[in-house]
């Protein structure tokens, strides 16, 4: 992320990183969570899962556990985890 | 039961049969949006969920009872109301809810629906409104708005329609809100206020129908209507709900509108008992000194 200035507690701030899990195969392409993820995290993939749908994937690391897509997705298919090695949530 | 936390968030998969997933609802479809959101809603207000029971009727939004690890049962068409009404007076304790669609709930229900209101049953109601029959093909219904296509009006509706809110409203509601299925954080809040409100309470939520209604009426798929949905509603608290109806392709006024308090049913009904009922008070007894000085 570009700043105007570098802000003063950079050196000891750490943005906490999370990541999506799917249920590959609960996923019924309807792309909800692709259009109002604020992050614009995710995307359609061009594999098929078991019942013939393009399910999403992440194709960045820019998700920062708004919420959203967890709870938009109609087939409880997301969950958000915090990402192996990140430091945990106070 | 644990609760579940996804990443510091609390998340329903307690209260959810995920051995019946996944549900029959189309890709696209607004009621699993729904559910999550009134799953959250119901933990959200906190009440004790072996005193909760789901009541659904026949329809997409009827499937809901299937779906809930909680005290549910799905009625025959329509009639979701006066089981409701009948589990709430043989069990006062009981909250019950009613998860049911439009052409369940004001369609083959709609004289449960008022009189429920009238009476102000302690009920909570969640509408589920998608414009159409869903589940039966497609035909239009009381919620239908004019001029939209259906398989049973291929060229335009032409039955004036309801207006939910405005009909809760007269009857005599005591707690109406609107959202659509895109407003999930503003629906969790009405959910919760609702089953905390003593007496009849409403909310409608707006859901996508892409397979069966938004494809006649060039929303094909469900992120068209969400988009539709985000562009064209007007979050207007308090609106007056004569002017809340809703026309094809016009803007949609969500909010809550009502929010006031009258006696619910049970109360009246324990006070004009109480009344009848109250032991006569005993006639004064004759003291002491009245007996003596006679």
């Amino acid at each position: 992320m570009k700043y105007w200035r570098k802000p003063l507690d950079q050196d000891h701030l750490k943005t906490q990183h999370y990541q999506v899990d799917l249920i590959t195969d609960r996923c019924k392409g309807c792309g909800l969570c692709i259009e109002f993820c604020p992050r614009h995290v995710l995307a359609e993939s061009a594999e098929f899962n078991r019942k013939g749908y393009h399910p999403i994937y992440a194709v960045n690391d820019d998700c920062l556990n708004c919420g959203l897509c967890e709870l938009m997705c109609p087939e409880f298919a997301i969950r958000i985890v915090q990402r192996e090695g990140a430091p945990a949530r106070e | 039961m644990t609760q579940e936390y996804s990443a510091g968030r609390y998340y329903p998969g307690e209260l959810l049969r995920e051995d019946r997933m996944p549900h029959i609802w189309c890709p696209g479809c607004g009621m699993g949006s729904i559910l999550h959101g009134f799953l959250n809603g119901l933990h959200q207000s906190g009440l004790p969920l072996d005193k909760v029971a789901i009541v659904s009727g026949i329809g997409c939004a009827g499937r809901v009872a299937g779906y809930v690890k909680l005290d549910s049962f799905h009625t025959t068409h329509g009639r979701a109301i006066p089981f409701a009404t009948g589990l709430k007076l043989a069990n006062p304790e009981l909250k019950v809810i009613v998860f049911s669609g439009d052409g369940d709930l004001v369609s083959i229900g709609g004289n449960h629906f008022i009189h429920a209101a009238r009476r102000n049953m302690d009920l909570t109601v969640i509408l589920v409104n998608n414009f159409t029959y869903g589940m039966t093909g497609g035909q239009f219904g009381p919620t239908t708005p004019l001029d939209a296509r259906t398989a049973t009006s291929r060229y335009g509706s032409y039955e004036p329609t309801f207006n939910v809110p405005n009909l809760a409203e007269a009857s005599g509601a005591v707690y109406i809100a609107r959202w659509t299925a895109l407003h999930l954080r503003q629906m969790e809040q009405s959910f919760t206020e609702a089953l905390h409100k003593k007496g009849f309470s409403l909310v409608e939520v707006i859901s996508p129908c892409p397979t069966l209604y938004g494809r006649m009426n060039r929303q094909p798929r469900g992120l068209d209507q969400m988009k539709y949905y985000q562009q064209n509603s007007i979050i207007q608290h308090g609106a007056d709900t004569r002017t809340v109806g809703i026309e094809l392709n016009g803007k949609i006024t969500v909010g809550k509108f009502i929010d006031i308090e009258r006696p619910a049913y049970t109360d009246i009904k324990t006070r004009v008992y109480e009344k009848a009922f109250a032991p006569k008070p005993a006639a004064p007894a004759k003291t002491t000194a009245e007996a003596s000085s006679k």
